[in-house]
């Protein structure tokens, strides 16, 4: 599609495809979606035969089918081509040892030259990739690590034909060949990019794992019949069954029946939930015990897990700061490394012992061989790769890399009371009236908050209904942020509210003050009424603790974090609750637009602070927030404002987050290590800085060895971030 | 012999400073709408492409490459990465509100590019 006028030409097109109910054309995706019966063939051809292109998009389950098909036919292909490299380079290097080469003269020459044509078919066979790669990117001005393996193979390649055709031009001492050491760096190279390659498939584990939860087919029900079909051809608002023990197929809502679903494998959360109609259900989750009916609402790459899958792929790509140095460093390195095999090769030709042109060659070559921006350029992403998708296991989606790095350097941590150091279901737990009626007390108060969305107004609404109190209209109804709620009630101004607003109102609240503040210290939230200028009582709401904030709290103190509990709620309610949690700090009675400039305020302190919050009402405070938490959301995860989204509602998330960062970082830092110091002491001992002390060189096989196995070693020690536990677990 | 060779070396030396720092006289591809890229041996081309400010610019990102390094394009300062399926083309669409260079990568910066947008 060439312009947005073809849109309405493959909608038409698409709509008259027999079985289809619904399309919809999106151009700046240049995708389709299609509702209805009917299979994707026949639509692709319909759009075909229209004049425009059109393929199905794959799911994500067999788009991995096919990227694991591609890596294991090229790990074949390395392990082939270093075998072939081997089975001409070791008998020579055995050769070697034993003392059984030929000389370069009479029948040895000829010798030579066939070890020579041998050689260079190595090198075109199992070292091609690295002279094209060379070639390309010396063309672009670019050097990359094949320039580094086409040069020091190609050099000692080529000198070594050389000697064989005109020995004469170097001293007795120094004909010496070097067609196996070439054939056996690429053997080594290659075989060192085949382990590597296996041992990154480990690091993509957590991802393969979500796209496992993916069920393979669905129960449809069309025409009244039950079907069973792939899950590529489920289409929007297809009716689906599932029965106990089956996978959820589609994001949907449940329109038949009831059930229990295990949503661990996403959020964590061990406790199945129980669903009824009109309860949403997610893909991947694992339906335990009813038989159930729902309406596909979100399919292919718009459900939930397909887009926690994205996600975490989208994270595992992107670089932490600490990552951006070597990023530097990296795209310099291998000229740099070009300029050191130059002075190296002057240095022994100025100044190296007999046979210089033997030394110059082989130390010039070590050097080329030996370093390897390969080990520095993965030392950062790979490690991010495995942390990223440990953090998912424990239901922890990280958004990138940067978050990851600052997750790991907070010094204090905000937790919002509601909904997160709480329960955030509120529920109506004392009712104090003046003149004793204690229905029309709630019956006023619930009726005032009935049009309020706040969580303590659905706790009282929630209250009186479960009383069988009627509630009535409410004419002029106003929230005040922060203060209460007001309105006109069969011709009375009515408010509920805090001491805040009663004040502003000018009502008198002196006689049940102490009461209140009873009620508060004992973590509730009371709340006044007042009718026409008159408090009328006292409403209180309380939030039950979470089981384990408590605990969590307490792993945050030993992770040496100071904890600060955030909320607008009265300061009495709030310190009750901090005492019980164990919280350092409380800042009560904050309006909702303050929380983000509380946290700008212990940012000013000096302090690295992550908030903790349930995404929606808190994104003003998560985005101020170095690192943003948003908990609690189950499997909702379109957080934009989250630097971290916990799909389970406990704050040992934010704890296990806080690990897993630190465990990433820890491994990053021993990776960039490793690679510096291979480097930066392989380098100079491969150019000979030793040899005048200790007469040391090093062999340019085993230079081959150590930059095979450089990579591989940082890929390994990534992956011991898989067996990472959290603190909790390990207890 | 000797001062030829000491001669030929930093010629060598002046040679890797001015090809790889200095003279990196880039061939820059404009785009106004699609452009393919294809991702093979080591470089992406082309590895230079020009592009409109707060324009939709979509590049087909093609690799031929199949080593693991090449898996992966990220736009570090676009906070864009996506994997690119072997021998298929991957769209990656771009509009870019502010001018400036923005480098394009692998996962380990050995594959490198420039997206210039003015």
């Amino acid at each position: 599609m060439s312009c947005a006028g073809c849109v309405a030409a493959v909608e038409e097109t698409l709509q008259k495809v027999p079985g289809v109910t619904e399309a919809s054309v999106n151009f700046a995706e240049h995708s389709a979606k299609v509702s209805g019966a009917v299979d994707a063939e026949s639509l692709v051809n319909a759009v075909e035969a229209a004049g425009y292109e059109a393929a199905e998009l794959k799911g994500t389950d067999e788009e991995a089918q096919e990227k694991e098909a591609a890596e294991l036919a090229y790990y074949r292909e390395l392990l082939k081509k270093s075998l072939v490299a081997a089975a001409v380079g070791a008998p020579l290097f055995l050769m070697g040892l034993a003392g059984a080469m030929p000389g370069l003269a009479g029948m040895g020459r000829l010798f030579w030259l066939v070890v020579a044509g041998l050689s260079l078919f190595v090198l075109i066979y199992s070292g091609g990739r690295f002279f094209t790669g060379a070639w390309k990117s010396f063309k672009n001005h670019n050097a990359n690590m094949d320039t580094l393996i086409a040069l020091g193979t190609g050099t000692a390649w080529g000198y070594s034909l050389l000697i064989t055709l005109f020995p004469s031009i170097v001293p007795p001492q120094a004909q010496h060949v070097y067609f196996e050491a070439a054939a056996i760096i690429i053997a080594l190279i290659n075989f060192g990019s085949a382990l590597e390659m296996r041992a990154r498939g480990k690091t993509s584990e957590a991802i393969k794992r979500l796209i496992g939860l993916q069920a393979k087919t669905a129960r449809v029900i069309r025409n009244g019949e039950e079907q069973d079909v792939p899950i590529e051809q489920v289409g929007l608002n297809e009716t689906l069954r599932v029965r106990p023990g089956e996978k959820i197929a589609v994001d949907g809502v449940i329109i038949e029946g009831h059930s229990s679903v295990d949503e661990s494998m996403l959020t964590g959360e061990p406790i199945p939930v129980e669903k009824q109609m009109g309860d949403d259900v997610v893909a991947g989750t694992m339906n335990k015990s009813g038989t159930f009916l729902f309406r596909a609402t979100r399919i292919g790459k718009d459900t939930a897990l397909a887009r926690i899958i994205e996600m975490v792929r989208q994270a595992q790509n992107s670089k932490p700061a600490i990552g951006r140095l070597v990023d530097k460093i990296a795209a310099v390195f291998v000229p740099v490394v070009l300029l050191i095999a130059v002075i190296t090769f002057m240095a022994w030709f100025n100044f190296g012992p007999e046979p210089k042109s033997a030394y110059v060659l082989v130390t010039t070559m070590t050097v080329l061989i030996i370093a390897c921006p390969c080990a520095l350029g993965l030392a950062t992403p790979i490690s991010i790769m495995v942390g990223v998708g440990k953090a998912a296991e424990y239901g922890i989606l990280i958004r990138n890399g940067e978050a990851l790095q600052r997750a790991g350097q907070l010094t204090t941590v905000v937790l919002d009371k509601t909904g997160t150091v709480t329960e955030g279901r509120p529920a109506v737990t004392e009712l104090i009236a003046v003149d004793g009626d204690e229905q029309r007390l709630l019956h006023i108060a619930a009726s005032l908050e009935a049009g309020s969305e706040h969580p303590l107004a659905e706790a009282i609404v929630t209250g009186a209904k479960q009383r069988n109190l009627e509630l009535e209209p409410v004419k002029n109804f106003n929230a005040i942020a922060g203060h209460g709620v007001q309105g006109e009630l069969a011709g009375q101004q009515v408010l509920l509210g805090n001491k805040k607003l009663m004040a502003d109102q000018q009502i008198d609240i002196e006689p049940h003050a102490d009461q209140a503040q009873c009620l508060a210290a004992e973590g509730q939230t009371p709340m006044y009424v007042a009718v026409d200028g008159r408090c009328l009582g006292i409403v209180s709401v309380s939030d039950p603790i979470k089981q384990d904030s408590k605990a969590a709290i307490e792993r945050l103190h030993q992770a040496g974090l100071k904890v600060v509990m955030l909320t607008g709620d009265n300061r009495a309610t709030a310190e009750a609750v901090a005492a019980q949690v164990g919280v350092d700090e409380v800042m009560a009675e904050v309006l909702p637009e303050d929380k983000s400039n509380k946290v700008a305020q212990l940012q000013q302190r000096g302090e690295v602070v992550g908030m903790v919050g349930d995404g929606i009402n808190d994104a003003p405070a998560l985005a101020r927030a170095d690192v943003g938490f948003a908990i609690g959301s189950g499997t909702d995860v379109a957080i934009e404002s989250a630097d971290v989204t916990l799909m389970r509602g406990s704050l040992h998330g934010v704890a296990d987050a806080i690990e897993v960062s630190k465990a990433t970082l820890k491994n990053i830092k021993q990776n960039l290590f490793g690679a510096f110091i291979y480097n930066s002491l392989g380098i100079p001992v491969a150019a000979g800085v030793l040899f005048p002390l200790t007469g040391m060189l090093l062999n340019p096989m085993i230079a081959g060895a150590a930059m095979a196995m450089s990579s591989v070693t940082v890929v390994t020690n990534a992956n011991r971030l898989r067996l990472f536990k959290s603190e909790r677990e390990s207890a | 012999m000797t001062v030829f060779v000491n001669l030929l070396a930093l010629f060598l030396i002046g040679f890797i400073v001015w090809w790889f720092w200095l003279a990196k006289s880039r061939e820059v591809a404009a785009v106004s709408d699609v452009i393919d890229i294809l991702v093979e041996g080591g470089v992406y081309t082309p590895a230079t492409i020009e592009a409109t400010k707060s324009k939709v610019v979509r590049l087909n990102f093609i690799r031929r490459d199949a080593s693991p390094c090449a898996e992966k394009v990220i736009f570090p300062g676009l906070g864009i990465s996506e994997e690119l399926p072997l021998n298929q083309t991957k769209r990656v669409e771009l509009q870019v509100p502010q001018s400036g260079e923005y480098e394009f990568t692998c996962q380990m910066g050995m594959y490198r590019g420039t997206l210039i947008v003015k």
